[in-house]
């Protein structure tokens, strides 16, 4: 079977497939994120507000909240608690800070099996190398552009 | 006098909360309706934070959310942009260099945690 004919068996088959799947809770699933990701942000407000007390301002502010958070998020990702509450929030988990956090400590843990260089090093920027590659390229034009105008 | 001030604090949580939780439904919707994965929705959040502050639209929401504007992915492109526009300022160099100076804290905080857990958690205590 080669050809339009194996491509029409594999349209029958997701045809057939979603058929069985469970109907996604779309409207939960937005509340949880809603809720879940609002949270975290407040969160973020708090230090804010804790750190402008503290005295700091601008760019050292929006920075040491930003660390802070991702700290966090490193530390609930090690011990397993960012990936439960990932599994009912959705999005509300991932778009926030924490989620970068999360989408780099989790396979540095995961592949720690395969050593230090290869496994943890490596695979730590599997979503971040992606994130900080189209970040720093993006930035770069918009700075040039931005120099010329 | 100190009723105002608690006011206005209370205010600007329920903004954050509000912007923030709202980023996060646009991406809750991407995702239910495309069933993109949770890589490539970080990488175009970041873009559209990066193209929102280029145009100067990104800017009016960090000044009325704060963190809800911020916090989400978005708010780590609308640093790499901000930074690229100031660095601009300063000639060529900065203006390409600019982005990821003012990324860097958040780029390292992440390496540096990453790797520390990654020394305490090994992946057998991953509970699923």
């Amino acid at each position: 079977m080669t050809g339009r004919n194996a491509r029409n068996c594999n349209k029958n088959y997701l045809k057939y497939v979603r058929a069985l799947d469970p109907p996604t809770k779309h409207f939960k699933n937005c509340l949880a994120a809603f809720g879940v990701g609002g949270l975290i942000c407040t969160i973020g407000q708090f230090f804010r507000y804790m750190l402008e007390y503290a005295g700091l301002s601008g760019d050292e502010l929006a920075g040491t909240v930003s660390v802070i958070l991702i700290f966090f998020g490193c530390l609930l990702t090690g011990l397993g608690v960012y990936d439960r509450i990932g599994r009912h929030a959705g999005a509300g988990s991932i778009v926030p800070i924490t989620g970068f956090a999360n989408s780099v400590t989790s396979p540095a843990i995961e592949f720690n099996t395969e050593g230090y260089i290869y496994g943890t090093a490596a695979k730590m920027f599997t979503v971040a190398g992606a994130i900080i590659v189209y970040g720093v390229f993006s930035g770069a034009i918009v700075g040039i552009i931005y120099y010329l105008l | 006098m100190l009723g105002s001030e608690i006011l206005s604090i209370l205010l600007m949580y329920i903004k954050a909360f509000t912007v923030g939780g709202a980023i996060c439904v646009i991406a809750q919707i991407i995702i239910n309706l495309t069933s993109l994965t949770s890589g490539k929705i970080l990488v175009f959040f970041m873009l559209a934070g990066v193209v929102l502050t280029a145009l100067g639209l990104y800017q009016p929401l960090v000044d009325f959310a704060g963190a809800g504007a911020t916090v989400p992915i978005s708010g780590f492109g609308y640093l790499l942009a901000n930074g690229a526009i100031k660095g601009a300022e300063k000639g060529l160099f900065y203006a390409v260099t600019g982005s990821l100076s003012a990324a860097s804290a958040g780029v390292t905080a992440a390496v540096v945690f990453s790797f520390i857990m990654s020394l305490l958690f090994h992946s057998k205590t991953k509970r699923s």
